[in-house]
């Protein structure tokens, strides 16, 4: 596959374009937002489209942000960041780590696993939770702490009254938390453990219900659709809800494919989740997206994607499991990898202050790349609407090198998005311009 | 080089070739079993040795093709044979190679093209190993 052959040093193109005229001969960006969005017919040809991330340093440069807002750097460094955490007293904490051990079953997932790799950062696994603090209000994080480190790839990360969870990629954990600590206390305390044989898709995205007593844990398919077996799949793919107590758990959701960041919803208390989607099926197939979670419901993975689109790779299939999926709300378009959530604040500045901001740490199955940026989806009466509008963008820029890489993003209250980058290692803090 | 020595036109293949050439057959006979089990079962780890079935037929089969290769080019008398052999030879190995993409999809995306090619490949490794071993091998004379 040919690609911005201008500077080979942008991105590493990975295809044989004879092979693949049929398949990627145009790969728009078509219009794959809201509440239906166009789905072509399934096709791939004998490679699948592969534009990897070259990635490049920020030099000088900054992501871009629209008028009126700033951003800085406020952490940097650091050891792969996922997700993050913003304290009552304003401290954030951000769960480092890289996770999953999914062996190679095939040739495939040899070369493939090898080529995805060079899109990310070298830097290993964090296994830890930063704290980073601003006593002053002047928007510098002059103070830097380990907050607990020895973890097993942290990723979800909610407070509940003294209780601070965290979602490793084998088990949710309990550290006691006193405002103003910027070092855990102790060893923390295994709540339960969560599904981690094989952990293909990893993360273990965690919210806290409302009212404290319930918890959210995203967990991750364990292949891209089957091809690691069936038996595999047992409890992945789901939204498990735990008693924060007992540690009990039960199934909420099933059939999200990655279910990578959740939240509640302000006022309602609704569980709000971004999920990956399937790959391989076309540059345009199948959307991400960002739906209400409805309890007991079934999503379609793996036998269908975007309610009753039933994907003829699966076997068996199940027809009955088919006919009672659910059509998500909101698609955010194929393959951006939709990686942070969270809903925005009157803080933020009017344009801004209805809807979720929602990282995409973008593309890797698509000849022209999709994502590398934090969108806005605004909501009208609780329920999104519109087209995403681009918030932070330039993590990738026009000339193809890929400088950051957004996962989680975190509205701080007071009047902050706070963004994990994890190819430059970097915590970004955007403002509106006049507020700290 | 071979000197004449009354004994048949050609050179017999060099037991190296042999082991290599008769490899292919057992290999893409076990990813067309693996694929039959596979389209029977739905179990994926027969997809998955499949896909190692064809490999290790490709790794054979370019051993083979080389090999081939080098005998075309130090034999004395270019018999159409030799052409017949290394046509065969390259046909299993290119249907092979793209068999081997096609078993790199997931899942039963695999099916039925995979299973399709596999018995085309194994038919054509059979026949590039016979011809190999019936103009080239055992015995010699013809």
């Amino acid at each position: 596959m040919n690609y911005f052959a201008s500077n080979k040093r942008l991105f590493i193109s990975v295809i044989v374009a004879g092979l693949l005229s049929a398949c990627n001969g145009n790969d728009p960006e078509s219009a794959q937002y809201g509440n239906s969005p166009e789905l072509p017919e399934p096709q791939r040809g004998l490679l699948p489209a592969m534009t990897i991330a070259q990635p490049a340093p920020w030099g000088d440069q900054q992501p871009t942000v629209p008028q009126g807002y700033s951003v800085s750097a406020i952490a940097t460094d650091l050891k792969v960041p996922r997700q993050m955490l913003v304290l009552p007293n304003g401290d954030i904490l951000i769960a480092e780590g890289k996770g999953g051990n999914a062996p190679a079953l095939k040739p495939k997932d040899i070369i493939a696993g090898y080529i995805k790799s060079k899109g990310t950062t070298s830097v290993e696994s964090g296994d830890r939770l930063t704290l980073l603090r601003d006593a002053d209000g002047d928007g510098t994080y002059e103070l830097r702490t380990v907050f607990a480190e020895n973890l097993n790839a942290p990723y979800g990360l909610a407070l509940v009254d003294n209780n601070l969870y965290v979602a490793n990629q084998d088990a949710l954990v309990r550290f006691d938390y006193r405002e103003g600590q910027t070092e855990a206390s102790g060893a923390p305390t295994k709540v339960t453990d969560l599904p981690s044989r094989i952990n293909h898709h990893w993360t273990k995205a965690l919210t806290a219900s409302a009212d404290g007593r319930l918890l959210y844990v995203g967990i991750g398919s364990n292949s891209n659709i089957t091809e690691r077996g069936m038996i595999a799949e047992v409890d992945r793919a789901m939204i498990w809800e735990v008693n924060a107590e007992t540690g009990a758990h039960r199934p909420y959701a099933t059939g999200l494919r990655n279910p990578t960041a959740l939240t509640i919803q302000p006022g309602t208390g609704q569980l709000w989740a971004v999920v990956n989607e399937r790959d391989e099926i076309g540059p345009n197939l199948v959307p991400d997206y960002l739906t209400s979670v409805q309890e007991g419901g079934f999503y379609g993975w793996p036998y269908s994607y975007w309610g009753q689109h039933v994907d003829d790779r699966v076997r068996p299939q199940d027809p009955q499991k088919v006919a009672s999926a659910i059509t998500p709300d909101y698609a955010l378009g194929s393959h951006v990898a939709a990686l942070g959530l969270d809903f925005s604040e009157a803080s933020m500045g009017a344009e801004f202050a209805d809807g979720v901001f929602v990282g995409m740490h973008g593309s890797w199955n698509r000849e022209n790349p999709v994502g590398y940026k934090v969108v806005f989806v605004l909501f009208r009466n609780g329920r999104p609407d519109g087209q995403p509008v681009d918030f932070v963008t330039g993590f990738r820029s026009d000339d193809g090198k890929t400088r950051g890489r957004p996962v989680g993003v975190t509205v701080d209250p007071r009047g902050a998005l706070i963004i994990a980058d994890d190819l430059s290692n970097t915590i970004w803090r955007v403002t509106p311009t006049g507020s700290q | 080089m071979t000197v004449n020595d009354g004994r048949p036109l050609h050179r017999r293949l060099h037991p190296l070739h042999g082991v290599v050439l008769a490899g292919t057959v057992p290999l893409f006979l076990g990813s067309l079993l693996s694929d039959l089990a596979y389209t029977s079962t739905y179990h994926i780890q027969w997809s998955n040795f499949a896909s190692w079935f064809i490999t290790g037929g490709l790794v054979f089969g370019g051993f083979a093709l080389l090999a081939a290769v080098i005998y075309l080019v130090r034999a004395e008398h270019r018999h159409h044979h030799a052409f017949l052999y290394i046509f065969f030879l390259l046909a299993t190995w290119i249907l092979g190679f793209f068999n081997a993409l096609i078993h790199a999809k997931d899942a039963w995306a695999t099916m039925p093209t995979g299973l399709i090619l596999s018995i085309v490949v194994m038919l054509l490794a059979c026949a590039s190993t016979w011809i190999g071993f019936a103009r080239f091998g055992v015995g010699g004379a013809r």
